[in-house]
Order: structure tokens, then C-alpha cells, then sequence
């Protein structure tokens, strides 16, 4: 079979970035200065304390021991306990990951969209006017920080139109009444929009200029002139034998920029007090709660390293050309 | 990229893209040249580079008034007097913009400065020794690309924490990656071109291999990467310092990005708090895309039709030789 040795290689790979991700994720916090109990921000913890959790952390063994400790306990699954409320890592996260899971969907979706559109549009009327302006405007999006895109979204369409501009749901929602399913998915949806439409605004900038640029290649192609010899319609030279192959590109590239996505997400979850992994990570930060931290920051890399991996087999199988 | 786009191989069978032929501007003068003559679009990202950097260094004597002084109400609007108004300190934005292009530019260059000196010593020695040197360093360079790097940068700044050093130093150390895959390439290619390989007949030692003909060869690709990476740079330092993990003490636009959300901006109907800092960061990373890309399709015009110079932030290219590793 065409490719299962290369599917090997790759998972191998793959499972060899993941141990090194853990690895990694032990060193960094454990080259905390003083060690990370001395830096937790708790104004009446006593000194028995702070021992007590050292002990209880097992920050006062040998490196090589805490190290085999971890990865014991990484292997249960068991991502370690908060240092403020003695929930479990996992427990912390569950919640805010699964809030910012349709989020970056919707955003992708719009990016792609977009994207597409605006790539193709270009392509199609390279060299005019259209073109340069598209491009620029793609451009601008591209350079401008996200979390800015953010603030410009809250101040000029947020407060102007009535959208809800922090948190994930209403507040008062259910006080009077048991709300009914739909408008329960109704507000979520409010409250969805704006930071995915951000996050697809910062991001549709590099997919244009891709699928542009992909597009011209394609448009390029003998086969697309034989079509046109054939007198096939622009619209379906475009997106029959264009696109579809000028999208390849594009798809490897959305499970490539996963951590870039993230970045974003992070950003503006900040930006729209939204409950999700960034504000988390946020919050773990000022708090010095390193467990979570570090939980947050391993899944995070799991996430990424799993999209490179789907990256790497989408490729392969999208495009014959290349060899295992 | 259409085979067709390509000149001919020349005789000594190296692949067209590094044939040292007299293409205008692969020297580093005639780079500049062709900047400045030819390219509206560089000339452009070079003008307002310029005057972004001269309005940095002249900060202390053009900047209207202190940076740290509270010079009338919080968030007055523009005036004759304040032309950008002023912040929720009460200090003058046109002033702390100024102010702030000089931490920002500052880490943007440093941090790329770096970057490319790791980036260009990982692909040098990676590209010029080959065999598993070669292996071990594009090993190392592969899990560098697939960190998350905002996560990452959140968790160095945050354990190690908020200097403007610690920033550099962080930056540097996530983007080298591209840099160091670019310039193996290129070594690569230059490696197995005849008059390095007539040099190294001749006795040329390893050392002066590289200095006198390899570095020379790839300095121009360096510089136009370091240009593109100042973009990137500033880009993370604008993320680093709205999380509230940059130097407390020090104005940059990432900051002023911040401190427009945490002082409250929005509510306040302060336009003039929150647009600028944006502005002069999506200029000044736009600026040096254009410049960047430039120099880069004017050494290597076989990426013009490529999408190689499109992407910068985000892109990791994808395995094109996956499995001829």
C-alpha cells in the first residue's frame, strides 16, 4: 500500500516531538529562579506552608526523580493539581478548552471563506485594479496585531450594534425563567460572534495571498487552457479545475498555522473577557499557578504537534507528487 | 511555479536558483540600488521604515512633551495642543507614540539581529557539514518549529520574568527556525558550486571556505531574512506586552495597544488611545514585509512565483520533500 511506511515514519516523528514537548515542559518550570513555590503569589502563606507544599509537589527530590515522577503521572493522565483551588489541571482546563473549540471553528470557517473568495478574485483579475487592492487590503489585515483587530471590533461594531462585548453567555438568563434551548444557543451565538469574526478577520490575510498565489500557478496550467479550449464557462474553470487544486496548498497550510490560530485566540479571548484556554493561561499567569501553566502549555503543544501530524498526512494523501 | 519561468541550468549542472550568474542586485549594493531605482513598492516600506526609525532615535528632541508627565485631563481629545489627545494617564499619545517606536523597534531589531545570527550559524554549519550534524541540527530546528510560540513566549516571560533582555532573548530564540532552513538551502547549493569546489582543491581549509566563499554568497538572503523578521518580532512583542508580560517601566506600542484596553478606552469613546499604536504597528510590519520581500525576489527570482515570500508570520511550509529526509 502506497504510504503506510511514510504513515509510520511520520507517527514515529511525531511521538518522538511529543516526548520531547514533555520533556521540555518539565525543564522550562523547573528553571523557575528560587523554585516555583518561592515565586507563588500568596501573601499569608507561612513558611511551614510553602514547606508543606514542596513536600506534597515533590519539589525538594533530585531532578532525575521528579522527572520520572512526572512522566509517571503524565502517563496516568494526571496533569498535576492547582495551586489555588486544588482542582485537578485537567478539571481547570476541560471547561475553558470546550469554549474555545467552536470559536476557533467559526473563526476558521470565516477565514477560509473569505480568504478563498478574495484569493480567487484576485487570481482571476490579476494585474487590475481589483487585484492590488485586495492584495493590500489583505496585506494590512495580515500585519496588523490581532489584538488590536480586537479593540477596533469591540469600539466600532460591538458598542455601536449592540453586541455583547464580555464573557460567554447573559448573565441574567435563566433568573425569571428556565430558558429554552434556542435561546440559550441564540445568546452563546452573540456571544460567539465578534471574537470569531476577529480571529477570521486576522487570519484571512495569509489565505488569500495563498490561495492567490496558488491560484495563479493553477490558472497557469495546460489543462486549465484545455479547458478554456473546450469553451467550459469561466465559473467553472475557476472553481472545478482551479480551485481544487489550487486548494491544496491552503489545506496543509490551516493545520499548519493551528499555533498561530491559538495565538490569536489567545489574544482576543483577552480582549473579549472570553472564558476560554487563553483567558486561563491569562489567569494562571497572574496568579503564578504554575501547575495549571504548565498543563495548559503542554496541552497546547500536544494540539499543535497533532495538527503538523494531520498536516503532514493530508499532504501526502492530497497530493500524489509527493514520495513516501 | 511554472517550469517554463525557469533559465536554462548553467554548466556547471548547480540548480538555476544559485548559479552565480549576474542577476542585477545579488550583491548586497546592488540590492540596495535596485530598492531604492526600481521597486515602488520597496522604496515605499523604505521610506517609512526610515522615518519610523529617525522619529525613534530623535525621540528625547521632537517628542512635544514628557513621556511620563501628566499634562491635562485623562483622555482629552485632540487639539491644537495635543494633536492625538491624551491617554488615561493624562500624558500626550503623539508623545508616547514616539517614545514607543523606540522599545518597539528596538526589540524588533535586536531580537532579529539574533535570530539571525543563531539562524544563520545553525544553516551554515547544518548546510556546509551535512551528514549528521546536518541531521541533529534540522532535528532540534524541527521541534522549535512545531512549539506553539505565543504559549511559549507567555510561559518564558512569565517564569523568567519581564525584561526587555528576557524579551529579546525569547523572540530570538523561537524565530531563528525559518532562518536556519532558508540559509541551509542555500549553503547547500552554493557547497557544490565549482569555484568552491576548485577552492577547496586548491587547499582551502573549512574556515575560510565559509568566510570567503559561502557567507558572502548567503549574507544577502541573511539580511533580507533578518529584515522579515523584525516584522515578526515586533508582531510577538506587541502579544508579549498586551498579555501584561513586558518591562513595566517601558512605553511600546504594544503596550499602548494594552493599556487602551486596561484603561478603559472603549467605554471612554478615546479613538485616539486605541487606533494609533495599532497603526504605526501594522505600518511598520507592512513596511518591512515590502522591504523584505523585495530583497528577497530580487536575490532569488525564482521565488517571485513561488509563495515562499508571501507568508512570514505564520506559514511553516509544508513537507515538500517529505520522506527525502
Amino acid at each position: 500500500m502506497r504510504g503506510a511506511d511514510y504513515v509510520v515514519r511520520r507517527t514515529g516523528a511525531a511521538l518522538l516531538t511529543v516526548f520531547v514537548a514533555i520533556t521540555l515542559n518539565f525543564v522550562l518550570f523547573r528553571a523557575v529562579p528560587g523554585s516555583a513555590i518561592t515565586a507563588l503569589r500568596c501573601f499569608h502563606c507561612t513558611k511551614q506552608f510553602k514547606a508543606a507544599l514542596e513536600q506534597e509537589l515533590g519539589l525538594n527530590q533530585s531532578m532525575w526523580q521528579q522527572y520520572t515522577i512526572y512522566l509517571g503521572s503524565l502517563a496516568e493522565g494526571d496533569l498535576g493539581t492547582s495551586f489555588t483551588d486544588h482542582r485537578s489541571v485537567w478539571q481547570n482546563l476541560k471547561e475553558p478548552i470546550m469554549n474555545t473549540l467552536p470559536m476557533l471553528v467559526i473563526a476558521t470557517v470565516i477565514s477560509v471563506v473569505i480568504g478563498v473568495a478574495a484569493g480567487v478574485l484576485s487570481a482571476w483579475r490579476r494585474g487590475t485594479r481589483t487585484d492590488r487592492l485586495n492584495t493590500w487590503t489583505a496585506l494590512s489585515f495580515y500585519a496588523m496585531p490581532t489584538q488590536w483587530i480586537g479593540l477596533m471590533v469591540v469600539f466600532y461594531i460591538a458598542l455601536r450594534f449592540g453586541f455583547p462585548v464580555a464573557g460567554i453567555r447573559d448573565p441574567t438568563l435563566g433568573i425569571l425563567e428556565e430558558p429554552s434551548t434556542w435561546t440559550v444557543i441564540a445568546d452563546r451565538l452573540r456571544h460567539l460572534a465578534l471574537p470569531a469574526l476577529t480571529l477570521g478577520i486576522g487570519l484571512y490575510g495569509e489565505y488569500a495571498l495563498i490561495v492567490r498565489s496558488s491560484m495563479l500557478e493553477t490558472l497557469g496550467e495546460d489543462y486549465v487552457l484545455t479547458a478554456r479550449a473546450k469553451g467550459l464557462k469561466n465559473f467553472n474553470i475557476v472553481w472545478r479545475h482551479g480551485l481544487r487544486n489550487a486548494m491544496l496548498p491552503l489545506v496543509t497550510l490551516i493545520a499548519l498555522s493551528f499555533g498561530y490560530i491559538l495565538a490569536g485566540a489567545i489574544v482576543i479571548e483577552e480582549v473579549f473577557s472570553y472564558p476560554g484556554i487563553g483567558l486561563a493561561v491569562i489567569n494562571a499567569i497572574d496568579q503564578r499557578d504554575y501547575p495549571v501553566l504548565q498543563g495548559a502549555f503542554l496541552l497546547l503543544t500536544f494540539a499543535v504537534i497533532f495538527f503538523n501530524f494531520v498536516a503532514d498526512l493530508l499532504y501526502f494523501k492530497l497530493d500524489p507528487r509527493v514520495t513516501a | 511555479m511554472t517550469i517554463e519561468a525557469l533559465p536554462p541550468a548553467g554548466p556547471g549542472g548547480g540548480l538555476p536558483a544559485t548559479d552565480p550568474a549576474p542577476v542585477a542586485g545579488t550583491t548586497s549594493r546592488g540590492v540596495l540600488r535596485q530598492l531604492v531605482l526600481g521597486d515602488r513598492q520597496a522604496a515605499f516600506g523604505s521610506l517609512v521604515l526610515a522615518i519610523f526609525i529617525a522619529l525613534a532615535l530623535a525621540a528625547p528632541i521632537i517628542s512635544p512633551y514628557s513621556p511620563r508627565g501628566k499634562v491635562g485631563p485623562v483622555y482629552a481629545p485632540p487639539s491644537s495642543e495635543h494633536l492625538l489627545g491624551l491617554d488615561d494617564g493624562g500624558i500626550d499619545m503623539l508623545t508616547l507614540l514616539i517614545w514607543g517606536a523606540r522599545v518597539s523597534l528596538l526589540v524588533g531589531f535586536a531580537a532579529s539581529l539574533m535570530a539571525m545570527l543563531i539562524g544563520g550559524t545553525v544553516g551554515i554549519l547544518s548546510g556546509y557539514l551535512g551528514g549528521r550534524t546536518d541531521t541533529v541540527l534540522m532535528r532540534i530546528t524541527d521541534y522549535f518549529l512545531v512549539i506553539p510560540d505565543v504559549p511559549l513566549m507567555i510561559v518564558a516571560a512569565a517564569i523568567w520574568g519581564q525584561s526587555l533582555l528576557n524579551i529579546v532573548i525569547i523572540i530570538a530564540v523561537i524565530y531563528w527556525t525559518s532562518t536556519a532552513r532558508l540559509i541551509r538551502a542555500q549553503v547547500k547549493s552554493v557547497r557544490e558550486q565549482v569555484y568552491v569546489k576548485r577552492a577547496r582543491a586548491l587547499g582551502a581549509g573549512n574556515i575560510r571556505l565559509i568566510a570567503k566563499h559561502v557567507l558572502p554568497q548567503v549574507t544577502p538572503l541573511l539580511v533580507a531574512n533578518t529584515v522579515l523578521t523584525v516584522a515578526t518580532a515586533i508582531f510577538a512583542e506587541t502579544y508579549i506586552a498586551f498579555l501584561g508580560l513586558g518591562d513595566p517601566s517601558q512605553i511600546s506600542w504594544g503596550k499602548l495597544i494594552q493599556n487602551s484596553l486596561s484603561g478603559g478606552a472603549i467605554f471612554s469613546d478615546a479613538w485616539w488611545a486605541i487606533v494609533p499604536p495599532g497603526v504605526c504597528v501594522t505600518l511598520v510590519i507592512l513596511a518591512c514585509t515590502m522591504v523584505g520581500q523585495s530583497m528577497e525576489d530580487a536575490l532569488n527570482p525564482r521565488l517571485k512565483v513561488g509563495h515562499l515570500s508571501v507568508h512570514r508570520f505564520r506559514l511553516r511550509r509544508p513537507p515538500l520533500k517529505a520522506g527525502a529526509e
